[in-house]
């Protein structure tokens, strides 16, 4: 019998790891980015929705992992391993970091999407996954849904319409 | 380091009165634009996880109209005025007196309307706290999008990010009842704004 998939749903600053025949969303990224690791063997996928780029400047006490670049991916790698996943093995793919306001004043706050994409790059080729697709920046807002099964990473967008990568 | 510490009752009631009168004013604003009346909801003060901001407004997919301001001085913060699309376009049926050109979105000159009532009742609202509390209260050029709720107030969430999963905001609900113009305001004050406000109006924790 085929087993139906559940739809798992990331949060804010979450992150979720699924295998076949699960399906990971997260609704409504602005400059928020998230990022899909994928194992094409194992069928194992993760999500993280990434909020801010660098740990270095949280103040929060317990530090959640899910929220930063740089600690969301290392969380999401060593969880997809737990469930069978070879980081040897992994491909990415993300969508996301839009600057929603345009603002002359540019402090650097307005600049976070495009910021969150690339810290987010600069650590998945710390560890060497490739980046097999993105949909990054502009201004507008994506809902995102990963399908552990295919690989496919459908983004859905209020004025682009829809797209898979 | 700071987290969140729990705030007393009656600091809640402090930012609840914070609301109370800048809104009251914002609403004084919106009436005298509309040459109608317009109630609001008695404010609401919230400390919700991140996830929560987005569901007050439908989910973090439903699709608003939405201005946006950055307040600069003594209390940075955030500051957006959300409306359906719904009601954007009773809000300039109202205030025209003309249909909505466009079956779906706006028109330029339309969305420009929009952001300039936006700026009107944002600045009323900030004046009228900025007067209360004798702070310093800037408002910045306001910038208006028409996307999902989630995409949109997560922008007012980053300075809160660094210090937590949760956001503590003051939200007020505009109707105007037989023209079903319904809108909010969101105020998020910054993290470190909260102390600065609590001491102006005289209560320190």
């Amino acid at each position: 019998m085929m087993k139906s998939s559940n739809l798992i749903k990331v949060g804010m600053a979450d992150l979720q790891v699924a295998a076949q025949p699960d399906v990971l969303k997260s609704a409504g990224l602005g400059s928020c980015v998230g990022v899909t690791l994928f194992d094409p063997e194992s069928r194992v996928g993760g999500m993280a929705h990434i909020m801010l780029p660098s740990s270095d400047i949280a103040r929060e006490g317990q530090l959640n992992l899910a929220k930063y670049a740089d600690t969301a991916i290392p969380e999401l790698i060593r969880l997809m391993v737990s469930r069978g996943a070879s980081v040897k093995r992994l491909e990415s793919k993300m969508a996301g970091g839009s600057q929603m306001f345009a603002f002359s004043t540019g402090s650097d706050s307005m600049r976070i999407g495009p910021r969150n994409a690339e810290s987010c790059k600069t650590m998945l080729s710390k560890y060497a996954i490739p980046l097999m697709a993105e949909d990054t920046g502009g201004n507008h807002g994506r809902t995102i849904e990963f399908d552990c099964s295919t690989g496919v990473l459908s983004v859905r967008s209020v004025q682009k319409g829809s797209k898979e990568l | 380091m700071k987290e969140w510490k729990p705030l007393a009752e009656f600091q809640l009631d402090v930012l609840k009165e914070v609301g109370n009168i800048g809104a009251g004013h914002a609403a004084t604003a919106l009436s005298n634009l509309l040459d109608k009346p317009v109630d609001m909801l008695v404010p609401q003060v919230r400390l919700v996880p991140f996830e929560g901001i987005s569901e007050s407004v439908g989910g973090a997919e439903e699709v608003v109209v939405a201005i946006y301001l950055r307040v600069e001085g003594e209390t940075p913060g955030n500051m957006f005025f959300i409306l359906s699309e719904e009601s954007a376009k009773g809000l300039l049926r109202n205030l025209a007196g003309m249909e909505t050109e466009k079956e779906d979105g706006f028109t330029d000159m339309e969305l420009s309307a929009l952001n300039e009532i936006g700026n009107i009742l944002a600045g009323s609202y900030l004046s009228s706290l900025a007067d209360l509390t004798k702070l310093n209260m800037a408002p910045t050029v306001p910038a208006l999008a028409m996307d999902m709720a989630g995409a949109i107030l997560s922008y007012g969430l980053l300075q809160h990010g660094q210090m937590g999963d949760h956001a503590l905001f003051i939200d007020t609900k505009f109707l105007n009842g037989e023209e079903e113009v319904e809108g909010r305001f969101f105020l998020i004050p910054d993290p470190d704004s909260f102390d600065v406000l609590f001491s102006a109006l005289g209560v320190t924790s």
